[in-house]
């Protein structure tokens, strides 16, 4: 913001903090930043950058890439070399659109709040376990907000989530989530067609991420254990989640996605299945560099409507790949990634120049918050959260899993304390090797 | 023979072309600066007191007055200190590889013509990687892969090359060699060409030394054995295959882990490999070689269309007649909205499949749309554009998400930013493209070995950060 306009932001920031009334929210609606983009012609928008790795560096360089004025002014994380490698690179690439001075630069677990504070627009992409208290913080403040996918790794936090979400929502705060393909041309013109119904009641739909698995950074000499977690981050659940959760909610999220309109479920909460059972394990990846977490999983969702959803996540390199949707309709089949139709309805998204969903879900976001658009995506964010966490719960314990028990869940996998020298909620035997869940007796609800 | 890595041409003044006329700070300068310089003066502790992020910074200087006389190089220390003998005390860079005197002399003119320079362009050290130890250990790997390619080579003439069969050392997979010979033929295509594009001429002749070829693009079987480095040595752990004739290739750079699956569905035995960046290709073709212990690259622009053309003059290699394609190449209209198996329609006269379609194919060039204008009147003897920045690259060959025109022999594509756009880090992968899913390449084996310099230059652009 120009200074004239800085008075307002704080004035708005100190109100907030004291009170919490849906008339105060009101206002803080009335006087957010799109009231001065349009007295100013260009108003500048103020962002943070919360969690530094390459995906927060991107998120942010996409962010700085949207119309009007826009300037990173914060940056926080948990590693100094983290936060240094993205300043860098994203001076590179948006050269005096970043502006982080020494003083707002943030580092260790309480970094996030400092970052906020000086933000209008705050983008949290740090290991999403982190995401339920960021998230909570950024609405407590009346901040706009940019969140990576997933957005808890338990139900816990998932919960916390949807009750900050209804507050943003309160507050007329914008929520952008990373799950992209809702931004991205070829989703919304297939999404058209089923829901017009190119291929009938939807009877089944399969979801695949199955590939290869991703890095591993391996133990340093020095390192406390909860540093070695925080590095190493995808194989521990209380970070991570599992890849279901992490990687494989893009495609339960369509599948939540293409059954909204069956399920007459609210877009803005989408689809949810009832119940899930299924199977997974980890057969190849059984290193200690690996923690936790499973290399496959085989799940089966089950909606309302009778539909089933058959899901499947493997990290397992030299296996069949592929990362997709398909629906299967009582008049035809959809390919839902690939954007074609095959029956009665044969259609083929025509070829193009497509633009980039990550970088177009900011220009979104951006639109909304400059033109004080409707625009909350927590909610249905969180739900397909909660779905993926769902099947994961299914694997785990290799029972049954009804949605409401799986929501309503009270085990937390969160640190109780966030420091360096603090246990964290998994630890190694002797031998180096984490405890692993085990089906038929592990306990998730 | 100045062979391969600069053009040599016979019309004297054609070399000049490419030869920066006006010099762009973003483009020229700012790579020097920030590879050369800003190391040691960037933000923490810049030596001298002399921070050189921004203009600002450079004209105020540091302990020992301004670094930068805009209009005046020789009252510029910026360009003064760096035109100084290698053994000189007060040279820059200090340590490491000095600059060329194409580096110096642009940062003069630079300085000449009033040393523009953008507010808006604050630097950042780069990480110079030919100066970096690494690099020194990189370029010691290149000549011991250099001695074992000249101590396995048996073929000392055309008339010694055959066609042969190569196994990836430590595992099962192997693929097949075409051999070229040498000749002369005519790039680009006639102005009465149907779809034919402006950079397509004008034609010119061109000579090409005797080469070897992929008879197929690589398939995910060979690439996945360089990709995975962790499987590859579970392989050949299993075959027992003997750690000592791995030490070589092993000592080659490996890509990164991929998040996205990089086969997008469309499968992987027997498939060609796709969504790989040139740097990737290289680094294959590095690492291939190390593996084999023959010289591996990917082929020029001009060796690619020589043989694409195999000795013919029309828009395909098998004539003119579009209602052919479907016997020759996986295109748009039979390929089902992905690529297809290598190797499964009819070749081209010299015995190479999928030239036309499958998957377009990476060259070492770097795309110049008025590239042929140089030759006219001439003949370029093994012509290579050598690249100075990461986009664009040539691609030649159509694919399958490709129109008839497309799949031409001289028609001449290029690589753009926009093949990464669905990276969602910053910084972006060097080694994946992942909205190229139409992209592959193929190898060649020259039979001539040049020294391991011109190895190292094939083998890594050192422009393949975006």
């Amino acid at each position: 913001m120009k200074p004239e306009n800085n008075s307002l932001a704080l004035n708005r920031r100190s109100f907030l903090q004291t009170t919490s009334t849906v008339v105060g929210s009101a206002l803080v609606g009335a006087l957010s930043v799109e009231r001065a983009a349009h007295a100013e012609g260009s108003d500048e928008i103020k962002i943070a950058l919360i969690g530094c790795g390459g995906r927060g560096s991107g998120a942010a360089n996409q962010a700085l890439s949207t119309d009007g004025k826009v300037k990173l002014i914060a940056m926080a994380d948990a590693f100094t070399d983290r936060m240094n490698g993205s300043l860098s690179e994203l001076q590179r690439a948006k050269g005096d659109k970043v502006q982080v001075p020494e003083e707002n630069k943030f580092i260790g677990f309480d970094a996030y709040k400092k970052a906020i504070a000086l933000a209008d627009v705050v983008i949290l992409a740090t290991p999403p376990g982190f995401r339920p208290i960021h998230f909570e913080e950024a609405v407590r403040q009346g901040k706009h907000i940019f969140m990576e996918k997933p957005v808890a790794t338990d139900a816990p936090g998932v919960r916390r989530v949807l009750a900050a979400a209804a507050e943003a929502k309160k507050k007329n705060l914008k929520v952008g989530v990373g799950l992209q393909r809702h931004h991205q041309a070829g989703y919304l013109e297939t999404l058209k067609r089923i829901n017009d119904g190119a291929i009938g009641d939807i009877v089944s739909m399969r979801v695949y991420w199955n590939d290869g698995g991703v890095w591993v950074k391996p133990r340093q000499a020095g390192q406390t254990e909860m540093e070695y977690q925080m590095r190493n981050w995808y194989y521990f659940n209380w970070l991570c989640g599992d890849h279901i959760n992490e990687q494989h909610i893009h495609n339960l999220d369509v599948a939540n996605w293409v059954l909204t309109a069956q399920e007459k479920a609210s877009p803005d909460e989408q689809a949810h299945p009832l119940r899930a059972h299924g199977m997974g394990g980890r057969q190849v990846r059984t290193g200690k560099e690996y923690g936790e977490i499973y290399d496959h999983h085989a799940v089966e969702y089950e909606y309302a409507s009778g539909a089933r959803v058959f899901s499947q996540c493997r990290h397992i390199k030299g296996c069949w790949s592929s990362v997709s949707e398909h629906a299967h309709g009582t008049k035809g089949y959809c390919d839902v990634g690939g954007h074609r139709i095959t029956g009665p309805n044969e259609w083929r998204l025509p070829r193009g120049n497509a633009k980039d969903p990550y970088q177009q879900e900011h220009d979104d976001l951006f639109d909304a918050i400059r033109n004080n658009k409707p625009y909350n995506e927590a909610v249905r964010g969180a739900y397909s959260t909660m779905t993926s966490i769902m099947g994961r719960m299914a694997t785990y314990s290799g029972t049954v899993v009804e949605w409401k028990d799986a929501l309503n869940s009270e085990i937390s996998i969160m640190p109780k304390e966030y420091d360096w020298n603090a246990q964290p909620p998994t630890l190694p035997d002797a031998n180096g090797f984490y405890p692993v869940a085990m089906p038929g007796s592990t306990k998730v609800v | 023979m100045n062979r391969f890595y600069m053009m040599a041409v016979t019309a004297a003044a054609a070399t000049t072309v490419f030869a920066a006329d006006k010099v762009d700070f973003a483009k020229d300068v700012k790579p020097i600066l920030e590879n050369y310089c800003l190391r040691c003066h960037g933000d923490e502790k810049p030596k001298g007191g002399l921070v050189l992020k921004t203009k600002a910074d450079a004209v105020r200087g540091g302990d020992n007055g301004t670094a930068l006389t805009p209009g005046n190089p020789a009252k510029s220390p910026i360009y003064t200190l760096t035109i100084l003998p290698p053994t000189d005390d007060n040279v820059m860079p200090p340590k490491g590889e000095k600059l060329k005197k194409e580096q110096t002399d642009t940062l003069k003119k630079w300085i000449e013509a009033g040393a523009d320079w953008p507010t808006s362009e604050v630097l950042i050290a780069r990480k110079l990687e030919v100066a970096s130890s690494s690099a020194a250990d990189d370029m010691a790997n290149v000549m011991e892969v250099h001695k074992t390619i000249l101590a396995k080579l048996s073929e000392k003439a055309q008339a010694d090359m055959k066609p042969y069969s190569e196994k990836i050392i430590g595992s099962e997979v192997s693929f097949e060699m075409v051999p070229i010979p040498a000749g002369e033929f005519v790039m680009g295509s006639p102005e009465s060409e149907k779809g034919r594009k402006p950079d397509e001429g004008p034609q010119h002749k061109v000579e090409i030394e005797p080469f070897w070829m992929g008879k197929c693009e690589i398939t995910w079987n060979e690439y996945e054995l360089f990709q995975f480095s962790e499987e590859e040595k579970k392989r050949r752990n299993q075959r027992n295959s003997p750690a000592e004739l791995h030490a070589q290739a092993d000592a080659v750079a490996r890509p990164t882990t991929p998040y996205v699956e990089m086969s997008f569905g469309m499968g992987k035995d027997g498939y060609p490999a796709i969504s790989m960046t040139q740097h990737a290709a290289n680094t294959y073709c590095k690492w291939l070689s190390a593996n084999t212990g023959h010289y591996y690259r990917l082929p020029t622009e001009a060796e690619w269309e020589y043989a694409c053309r195999a000795g013919t003059k029309t828009a395909y290699s098998w004539g003119n007649d579009i209602a052919d394609a479907k016997d020759y190449a996986w295109f748009v209209d039979n390929s089902e909205g992905k690529y297809q198996k290598v190797g499964k329609k009819k070749p081209n006269p010299w015995g190479l499949y999928d030239m036309h379609g499958n998957v377009a194919e990476w060259t070492l060039d770097q795309y110049e749309p008025e590239a042929y204008k140089q030759f006219v009147n001439a003949t370029a003897k093994e012509p290579w554009i050598r690249a100075t920045k990461p986009y664009p690259h040539v691609v030649r060959g159509g694919s399958w998400d490709d129109d008839p025109e497309k799949l031409r022999s001289a028609a001449r594509r290029f690589s753009d930013k926009s093949w990464k756009m669905q990276d969602p880090q910053l910084p972006k992968s060097i080694w994946y493209m992942t909205d190229a899913q139409f992209l592959g390449f193929r190898i060649i084996r020259p039979l001539k070995v040049p020294p391991p310099e011109e190895l190292q230059k094939v083998w890594k652009s050192g422009v393949e950060r975006d």
